[in-house]
């Protein structure tokens, strides 16, 4: 049984056919832990959104095999998929793809209302969810009322509120000002600090990665570089420091 | 109320237009299929009021008789073996016919003449005068709504018919014939003298069993000694006589071919309104996809909407076509619409709306969850 909650091995993906094809990935070993932020960086047409979404269970890849907690999407057709990012994958999206006939609360409630979860129950875990991101006294606020910031606030208070295993989290900042970039990446820092989740956020801005545990980089399909997050060195210090007091 | 309910009532409600377009289409769908098949019915309970009016147990009529119009007619000589078949307690006579009815300016008019033993069948809903006094020599029964077209005013009013004097002695209310020829009522001898029927004859003999004689059995003693006749019961008469009306001239299925045509306008418009509205809300189905949401989930939402759509579209073409049954109430053909025709209409409507899903359905079946990255 592995400890990671997302195991990449060998990943390739091919898309199109014939002239049009292009290897959108190649060879793409990662893993994700929990209690992790990590940030995917690379430029436009690298293949972060490919990688994400094979990670996220949405597509599959040509070779290699992809496990989520232990379960393996090869092989698996598209509602096998959907349950499996039912079961243990939350999305943040770059447009934050909010119902704007529904209110900020129902918005949330809807990722439970999809996996079966209904009434009163559900809605306590909506306001919990709204708690945690700052937003308790907007939950009535249709998402056209709602600051950019606020909406993909309640963006994330949705892709946690099942308590899935996987976060991913795609540009979730790249809409915004600086100031609510950040406020963002701090939520997400603070939901992988959870042992039970792992966060990967994607990202072109480097300032966001001041708060990651780890950065990887793509360019052309390929991981091309690890590094040790911000966040990840002042843990190193931390447990340092008391090592030596101790 | 569950949330994928709550979302399919708000994609419903969020684009006012388009909600009032396809509730318009609905409405006028379902109002087309609710008047046509409320006329059919109209029709066919019309062309049976006699019949249904009449307290016989077998009607016997000559072979082929098509419809109670029908102006076939038998041998008055055949009552007493009708009467002294095993099991009949009575045979009565009944003569039908049209006639001319000669208003008192001269001016002639068609009507449709009914004697009987006033007892067995005689007219109903007497608003006006009595039924025994139809007993006097000359007099008859006519409905109100014919007065006009018969120049009377009421009772005592004069007439008459192939010559021969009537007077005015009942007056009814909504008896009323899907010919438009007036029904008049009439004693039995009087009734032959106004059609011009002998004593020897008759259209029909109505038979009454005696209690606890055995119909089928009565019936097949009849059949047997009348060979060149036919012997019905009122529920088999009467849909003879529907059958010949409706179908037999085609009136039926031109109602039919209507409502058929109700139908398909009603899904069209759902349909096109559904693709649409599901096509403009592609985005947040990919979403729901992305996030994990089952298929069924999804068509759930479509499938709502749909229903909803067929629940007010209903809803407000019941009301319409209840204001079309008043209106018609007092007409030469009025719409029925009964308990078991709202029913089968509002199970139409929701399978309409249903199939009208189907084609958003398949446009989701094809929606790939990538899209939520990419817009």
């Amino acid at each position: 049984m592995s400890d990671f909650i997302v195991e990449a091995k060998g990943v390739t993906k091919v898309l199109g056919r014939g002239a049009a094809q292009v290897h959108a990935l190649k060879d793409i070993n990662l893993s994700l832990r929990g209690g992790e932020l990590t940030v995917l960086m690379g430029p436009s047409g690298s293949g972060k959104t490919t990688l994400l979404s094979i990670l996220g269970c949405i597509l599959t890849p040509t070779s290699g095999t992809v496990r989520v907690c232990g379960r393996a999407t090869q092989g698996a057709d598209a509602e096998a998929l959907a349950k499996l990012r039912r079961d243990h994958v939350g999305f943040v999206f770059q447009s934050y793809h909010l119902f704007p006939t529904l209110t900020a609360a129902e918005n949330i409630q809807l990722a439970l209302d999809i996996r079966g979860a209904h009434g009163e129950d559900a809605r306590a875990k909506s306001r919990d969810a709204l708690e945690k991101v700052g937003l308790a006294h907007k939950a009535a606020s249709y998402p056209q009322e709602l600051s950019g910031g606020e909406q993909q606030r309640v963006a994330i208070a949705r892709a946690i509120v099942s308590n899935p295993s996987a976060i991913f989290a795609d540009e979730p900042t790249a809409v915004l000002d600086t100031r609510n970039g950040q406020a963002i990446m701090s939520i997400l820092a603070e939901i992988a600090k959870d042992p039970a989740h792992g966060v990967l956020v994607v990202t072109h801005d480097s300032r966001m990665t001041s708060l990651a545990d780890r950065v990887i980089h793509i360019e052309d399909g390929r991981l091309v570089r690890h590094e040790r997050g911000s966040a990840d060195a002042a843990k190193m210090q931390t447990i340092t420091r008391a090592g030596r007091r101790s | 109320m569950p949330l994928n309910l709550t979302l399919a009532s708000r994609n419903l409600f969020h684009d006012r237009l388009r909600f009032v377009a396809t509730t318009i289409g609905i409405v006028f769908s379902v109002v087309l299929v609710m008047v046509q098949m409320g006329l059919y019915l109209g029709f066919g309970r019309m062309v049976t009021t006699v019949i249904a009016h009449t307290s016989a147990d077998l009607w016997v009529m000559r072979h082929g008789t098509k419809c109670f119009e029908d102006p076939s007619l038998l041998s008055a000589n055949k009552q007493t073996r009708v009467a002294a078949t095993t099991g009949v307690a009575e045979a009565i006579p009944l003569v039908i016919g049209f006639s001319g009815w000669i208003l008192p300016s001269g001016e002639i008019t068609p009507v449709f003449v009914v004697g009987s033993d006033l007892q067995t069948l005689k007219p109903w809903n007497v608003t006006e005068g009595t039924v025994q006094a139809l007993s006097t020599p000359g007099a008859v029964a006519v409905d109100r709504s014919y007065f006009e077209r018969l120049g009377v005013s009421g009772i005592g009013s004069k007439a008459n018919i192939r010559g021969l004097p009537v007077s005015v002695a009942a007056v009814t209310d909504g008896i009323r014939s899907f010919t438009t020829t007036p029904y008049v009522f009439s004693d039995l001898s009087q009734a032959r003298a106004y059609i011009g029927i002998p004593s020897t004859m008759a259209s029909y003999f109505l038979v009454k069993l005696r209690p606890g004689a055995d119909l089928e059995h009565v019936r097949h003693d009849l059949q047997a000694s009348l060979p060149d006749s036919e012997v019905l019961t009122p529920a088999e008469f009467r849909e003879r006589s529907r059958s010949y009306w409706l179908f037999g001239t085609g009136a039926g299925t031109a109602l039919f071919a209507g409502a058929i045509l109700g139908i398909i306008v009603g899904m069209v418009i759902v349909a096109q309104t559904l693709y649409s509205s599901t096509k403009d809300h592609l985005d947040e189905f990919a979403t729901l996809r992305a996030m994990g949401s089952s298929n069924g989930y999804i068509y759930s939402v479509i499938i709502y909407q749909a229903l909803l759509n067929a629940v007010i579209g209903f809803g407000l073409a019941t009301l319409i076509g209840f204001a079309v049954v008043e209106f018609t109430r007092s007409g030469a053909l009025p719409v029925l619409i009964t308990p078991m025709l709202i029913l089968a209409i509002l199970v139409l409507t929701v399978v309409m709306c249903i199939a009208a899903a189907l084609a958003a359905i398949f446009r989701v079946v094809r929606i790939d969850p990538v899209m939520a990255f990419t817009r």
